[in-house]
């Protein structure tokens, strides 16, 4: 009986699923059922309708037609509360926390309870218990991304939900930190929980689910045993066509050093912000180098003053092409051909309410020209943005398209084919890939490569150790404000990047010896 | 069932659409009103519509009360777009015009073609003096520009009046607290002979065009709109925060400052302990109203004019209530902010499930 699941009743079953949007079809009558005890993984590029489904399932918006089925009962979720109220619990992929307010306050509010020393006392059982790390105190505005996920999976578990979905909830973990969610997961699948598992990590999902779904343009393209497909065969499902396996990046020669921090301190911006300390490093033309570290390490720090946004100290502590710009601001910066792709897509690297004609004009216009007599030129920049668009294939309505309305990969496509194209000399990214799908990472991976390829120097800050050991050509990390020491990608194992994000050094560990160790 | 739908994008037309519906269901409201109140609502619509601005005078009235709403109103939308809230263009005003008043009465009975130009100069120069403060305490010590700004018009008044009857006190004028009568080279060119229309109306219009301009043509425009959408993606697009907030201010301090100079060298013609019926602050009210847009903001200005003029002609002709002006701003203002719902959403029919 246990080992016939296909024949375990469902616990929520949604059939025939569709909702339209204005100008497109988002699901397409989609079946999909969740038992109790089994992992499903719902997968799908971005735009495949995979959002849609879940926010219905979970009461945020109504289908056009079809129905729900809870425990063989036909339900009318109409609302977050009610969905909550059945047993449906949420970890969205974008969080929805009040910045001013505190970890406990955040879980309090979603939970419509009491944040008294109960409360508290609660979440520091499950977030240790799950290898969840939260200071109940702390202000969200002061946490990194990591940390403000950690907060929505802890107030999803509070609330002992029957069905748990996760949206892409790996996306900023270790993989150490990944391993006991994945245990957590198992357990808590093995205690009856059904999960609705998102994700574009397909190693994970092979090893950790039971069923997939397979969505591709709003339709269920099939349903698979993840245990019994290779990742290939689940991508090739996803996107419709068989994809080349990704290359490990050969060592290209490097040129000469064109972008270099030396002894670059700087203090933490806030009270639980990170100071950053002596940090050293070169990189030269033709090479990518990674920095890994787990949230709240000091990249958001490191990449606010590799960009400008913040002056260093020093003039001389940054430098490009032998000159010192650590005083000089953002836009002197990229005049002189250093670009950056910050984290955070919506309100950093672009502006929702401007369209991306406007947004191409906010960073290129120094390097493209797009100003004519002082004048913005919005003829140019339209262009401009129409061969970002295509090179890149973004998904939009065209140039005059909102930022705001693309869906995170489109815009991080187009904002990192704003940059790309801009033929920067050094191009400092942070997290490209963070909630963007397989084949969208995989353009922008071919992209910075070309780049480097091409003689630029790029610097990949990211906390996804897979993309990191596939494109970078040497690698450190970033752990309480200090960067590791550097070494060769093919000579180190994901562990040793592992110890290095720990803040422990390869060398002393006596791992690969000497011989990849690159200061 | 009638639902709001979200439109995929926000549609240009119903930005254009929405204040003329606003307009509309004010009028028919105010039209309703009136007939409950049991006035005949042809008599009442033309005396506060028509009236007003059947004759030349009427018209030009309209021109001389719009000016400086407009003239303020452009220049606080571009710092709205920023986020830099100056409330305290009255103020700013009241130093304009104290500023050309000191101009014109220290070359009284001096009769160049210097004096106006030097005058104006004055005026842009003390409009922008007094919102350096709120720019300077915002930008070194993070002070709120809301509360500066608008403290600071208190001490503009009680400076005005402490100048009229004091230093700048009309020798020869008993005592009254008033200037003395500007000379002919101090006042204001008029633009129609018979009315009180003077060259503010022109220079309305021009810091309409200017103000379009700057926001949707340049460099500087751009930024203070990202500073306002995103103030980060501005910081990563290297924009200084500081830069702009001084922008905004002094651009709201120095159009302050001028429409403060019109009023005293024009309609007025001397210093007064008043000189101004709150358009500092009626500017704000005409800024959002015209969706910070300069062109809006031009619109916006000749509608609140007009309630204004509407209000004191159904006054003397109906016999009605001065608020009446102040039942039909708040209904514009109410509908407006309704029907700009429209931009974002648009109504369809809900089928029932």
């Amino acid at each position: 009986m246990m080992d016939t699941p296909t024949k375990t009743p469902a616990l929520v079953e949604m059939v025939g699923i569709s909702k339209a949007y204005p100008g497109c079809l988002a699901n397409d009558s989609i079946d999909i059922s969740l038992s109790a005890g089994r992992v499903h993984a719902l997968l799908g590029e971005n735009g495949a309708g995979k959002s849609t489904l879940v926010k219905i399932l979970y009461g945020l918006l109504a289908q056009d037609s079809g129905s729900i089925h809870w425990q063989g009962k036909p339900v009318d979720i109409s609302s977050p509360a009610v969905a909550r109220e059945l047993g449906i619990a949420m970890v969205f992929q974008h969080f929805s926390l009040f910045e001013s307010l505190s970890v406990l306050e955040n879980i309090a509010l979603g939970m419509d309870a009491d944040a008294d020393s109960d409360l508290r006392n609660k979440i520091i059982t499950v977030s240790t218990r799950y290898g969840l790390p939260l200071d109940p105190d702390r202000s969200v505005f002061t946490l990194s991304v990591g940390e403000r996920q950690r907060i929505e999976i802890v107030r999803c578990l509070l609330q002992n939900p029957k069905v748990l979905i996760m949206d892409e909830p790996t996306s900023v973990l270790t993989p150490l930190e990944v391993n006991e969610l994945f245990a957590t997961l198992s357990r808590l699948a093995e205690e009856g929980m059904a999960i609705l598992y998102i994700s574009h990590k397909l190693e994970e999902i092979r090893k950790l689910c039971h069923d997939a779904t397979i969505l591709r343009g709003g339709r269920k393209v099939a349903t698979a045993d993840p245990r019994e497909e290779t990742a290939q065969g689940l991508a090739a499902l996803m996107m419709g066509s068989d994809i080349p396996k990704a290359v490990l990046r050969e060592q290209s020669k490097t040129g000469k050093t064109l972008f270099s921090l030396s002894q670059l301190n700087y203090p933490a911006l806030d009270q639980n912000g990170i100071s950053l300390q002596g940090i050293n490093l070169s990189i030269s033309a033709g090479e990518i180098v990674g920095i890994a570290g787990v949230a709240g390490n000091g990249q958001d720090e490191l990449m606010q003053v590799i960009a400008g946004e913040v002056l260093a100290h020093l003039d001389d502590a940054i430098s490009l092409h032998d000159s010192a710009i650590g005083r000089q601001g953002a836009g002197e910066r990229r005049k002189r051909g250093l670009c950056c792709v910050p984290e955070e897509r919506l309100g950093h690297a672009a502006v929702p309410t401007l369209s991306l004609t406007e947004n191409v004009f906010l960073t290129a216009h120094h390097r493209k020209a797009l100003r004519i007599a002082g004048l913005v030129s919005y003829r140019r920049s339209r262009k401009f943005a129409n061969e970002i668009i295509q090179r890149f294939n973004v998904q939009c309505n065209g140039p005059a398209s909102l930022a705001g309305s693309l869906s995170g990969g489109n815009l991080q496509k187009f904002i990192v084919g704003r940059e790309i194209l801009q033929a920067p000399n050094v191009l400092v990214v942070s997290q490209p890939t963070w909630g963007v799908d397989a084949g969208a990472a995989r353009a922008i991976h071919d992209a910075l490569r070309t780049l480097a390829d091409e003689g630029a120097a790029v610097l990949l800050v990211s906390q996804d150790l897979d993309e990191l050991m596939q494109i970078s050509d040497r690698i450190g990390a970033l752990c309480a404000g200090r960067l590791s020491n550097f070494h060769q990608t093919s000579r180190v194992t994901v562990q040793q990047v592992g110890l290095l994000m720990g803040g422990e050094s390869i060398d002393r560990q006596a791992l690969n010896a000497d011989s990849g160790a690159d200061a | 069932m009638i639902a709001l739908q979200r439109r995929a994008h926000p549609s240009r037309l119903m930005g254009y659409l929405a204040p003329l519906i606003a307009f509309v269901l004010t009028l028919l409201s105010g039209l309703l009103l009136f007939a409950l109140l049991g006035v005949p609502i042809f008599e009442a619509f033309h005396a506060f519509f028509i009236e007003p601005i059947s004759t030349v005078y009427g018209l030009a009235e309209l021109g001389v009360k719009a000016a400086p709403l407009v003239i303020i109103g452009v220049a606080l939308s571009i710092g709205f777009r920023a986020q830099v809230w100056n409330i305290g263009a009255e103020g700013q005003l009241i130093l304009g015009g104290i500023a050309g008043a000191a101009v014109a009465l220290y070359f009284y009975e001096v009769d160049e073609w210097f004096v106006l130009p030097l005058m104006i100069l004055a005026s842009i120069l003390g409009g922008m003096l007094w919102a350096s403060v709120p720019a300077l305490l915002k930008t070194r010590f993070n002070v709120n520009e809301i509360l500066t700004s608008l403290m600071l018009t208190y001490v503009a008044a009680l400076l005005l009046s402490w100048l009229v009857s004091g230093p700048m006190r009309d020798p020869d004028g008993f005592n009254f607290p008033e200037s003395r009568l500007f000379h002919d080279a101090a006042l204001l060119p008029r633009l129609l002979s018979g009315t009180r229309l003077h060259i503010g109306a022109l220079v309305a219009l021009g810091v309409v065009v200017a103000g379009w301009l700057l926001l949707s043509k340049t460099l500087l425009g751009f930024a203070l709109r990202v500073n306002g959408a995103a103030p980060r993606a501005g910081a990563h697009a290297g924009f200084s925060q500081n830069r702009l907030v001084w922008v905004a201010l002094l651009l709201g301090g120095g159009c302050a400052g001028v429409a403060g100079l019109f009023e005293v060298a024009g309609p007025i013609g001397q210093l007064l302990p008043n000189i101004s019926p709150g358009y500092g602050f009626t500017a704000i009210i005409v800024a959002f109203l015209g969706r910070l847009h300069p062109v809006g903001v031009l619109f916006a200005g000749l509608v609140m004019a007009l309630s204004y003029l509407g209000g004191e002609s159904a006054q003397i002709t109906l016999n009605l209530p001065l608020a009446v002006t102040g039942v039909f701003q708040g209904m514009l203002l109410f509908f407006l902010l309704a029907t700009d719902v429209l931009i974002n959403y648009r109504i369809t029919r809900k089928r029932q499930s």
